[in-house]
């Protein structure tokens, strides 16, 4: 999966939780608790739909890794090795 | 229809899923029943046999009509299918020859429906629980098939939800600030140890089955309630009345707007992994509008945590006729003493809103004291 296909699947995960989200508008370096309306349960739902849509393991002590779109996607293609541009 | 929380007032029949003539049994679920609060199913309170459906779907009832009848099992028991009489009209009403209208149907036990019309009904796939009927004492006729055919299924909500949501928040909590002398407490509890005890627990359990710090504060509070009971339950006609077990409403804000505060029955009484998945479920159904009567009419006290957005503090307004709210504001790292030096601690504040014909602040005091002491035990949640 490529970090574009990646990024897709977090926007996708993100707007399922909150459909008030504009993919558009989410800004990639900034922390989705900044920008978006997410409580610790919605950020929960969002950490288990990424398990259960790409089946990688994230321990709680990671979670700080998805705080934003641009962190969130480098850490899940880390653990998927997926290789930059591929 | 069930008072489904202070600020409801009616609510609307929007189905059936239990048909005359089935049996019923305690907490299934029987109707489902549109309100501010969006779509609730209705659950049955005793076991029996569902007898006569009185409100028909599409129909917008006040709380506290009778919408159907059920025998229950330790009467004398009737067979469903056999023809029951009609009732007579009640004294003085006419015989009217206009259209029954929703909600009166003047039959006993079943709907009336001219042979003709049932199979007519059944080719077009009419529900004839949504068919008003025109014939005598509110029979149903084809004509009256025919027309239901050309309507949409079912009557949609013409109210904006949202504006309606607004208008029974603005309606329970008036009546709160008017008629409940609220006292306000507040403390400081160290998370040290709970949170501590929460990582390591949550390495061990697979990432469906981890717990969220709020889960442990729900618990701290449903215990505490058993060290000091005088704060769970409601004030009715004038007097306090004990909860018949500790059911504590979650304050949900809803997207778009709008809380509820539904309840997550006998919390004390949960472990905590339990407690977890309740209250996942609870919040999912709460967004998706899918919550059941039980858990809108049975909390005996609310949990308005506030830590998410964070605040530092929460002072809610009681929902009525409950007579205490506990707030919580959000975990920070702040500096603590303990024994002779300041440390970074985990804290959060607890606030206790209650209600002062109900306790006095001893009570209250006791009862935040009782929550932090549990908080620091986190392994006897």
């Amino acid at each position: 999966m490529t970090h574009d296909e990646l990024r897709q699947v977090v926007v996708e995960e993100l707007t399922r939780i909150a459909p008030e989200i504009d993919p558009a508008a989410i800004v990639p370096g900034v922390s989705f608790r900044e920008q978006l309306d997410l409580d610790s349960m919605d950020f929960l739902n969002f950490v288990l739909a990424l398990h259960a849509r790409l089946g990688v393991e994230i321990p709680e002590v990671d979670y700080a890794r998805l705080s934003t779109l641009d962190e969130a996607v480098a850490y899940l293609a880390s653990k998927r090795g997926t290789r930059l541009g591929t | 229809m069930p008072m489904l929380g202070a600020d409801m007032e009616a609510g609307t029949l929007v189905e059936w899923t239990k048909r005359p003539g089935d049996a019923v049994h305690r907490g299934d679920i029987i109707a489902v029943v549109d309100t501010q609060k969006g779509a609730i199913e209705i659950e049955v309170f005793e076991d029996g046999v569902l007898e006569q459906i009185v409100v028909q779907t599409g129909t917008k009832v006040p709380v506290g009509t009778v919408l159907a009848r059920i025998h229950g099992t330790g009467e004398p028991a009737r067979a469903p299918a056999a023809p029951t009489p009609v009732t007579a009209p009640a004294p003085g009403a006419p015989v009217s020859s206009e259209p029954a209208r929703h909600g009166e149907s003047t039959s006993a036990g079943r709907v009336r429906v001219s042979p003709s019309a049932r199979k007519l009904a059944e080719s077009l796939g009419v529900d004839l629980a949504r068919v008003t009927g025109s014939g005598a004492q509110g029979a149903i006729m084809r004509e009256d098939v025919e027309r239901a055919a050309r309507q949409p299924a079912a009557a949609a909500p013409t109210v904006d939800r949202a504006a309606a949501m607004r208008a029974a928040i603005a309606a329970a909590m008036t009546k709160a600030k008017r008629e409940i002398p609220h006292y306000y407490l507040s403390t400081t509890i160290d998370l040290g140890a709970a949170l501590a005890w929460l990582r390591t627990e949550n390495e061990k359990r697979p990432m469906t089955e981890r717990l969220l710090p709020a889960v442990l504060l729900i618990k701290a509070v449903a215990l505490a309630l058993r060290d000091v009971p005088e704060l769970n339950g409601t004030w009715v006609d004038g007097s306090f009345r004990k909860g018949d077990g500790i059911h504590i409403g979650c304050a949900i804000s809803l997207r778009g707007g709008g809380l509820v505060a539904p309840a997550l029955h006998d919390a004390d009484r949960s472990a905590l992994p339990a407690l977890m998945r309740s209250f996942q479920d609870l919040v999912a159904r709460a967004r998706a509008g899918a919550l059941r009567s039980s858990e809108l009419a049975d909390p005996t006290i609310t949990v308005s945590n506030l830590g998410d957005q964070g605040v530092d503090a929460t002072f809610g307004i009681i929902y009525p006729p409950q007579v205490a709210l506990v707030g919580f504001g959000r975990i920070a790292s702040r500096p603590w003493v303990a024994g002779e030096r300041i440390e970074a601690r985990p804290v959060v504040t607890a606030t206790l809103s209650a209600d002062h014909r109900a306790t006095d602040g001893h009570r209250g005091g006791l009862f935040l004291t009782a929550i932090d002491r549990w908080l620091q035990t986190p392994e006897k949640l």
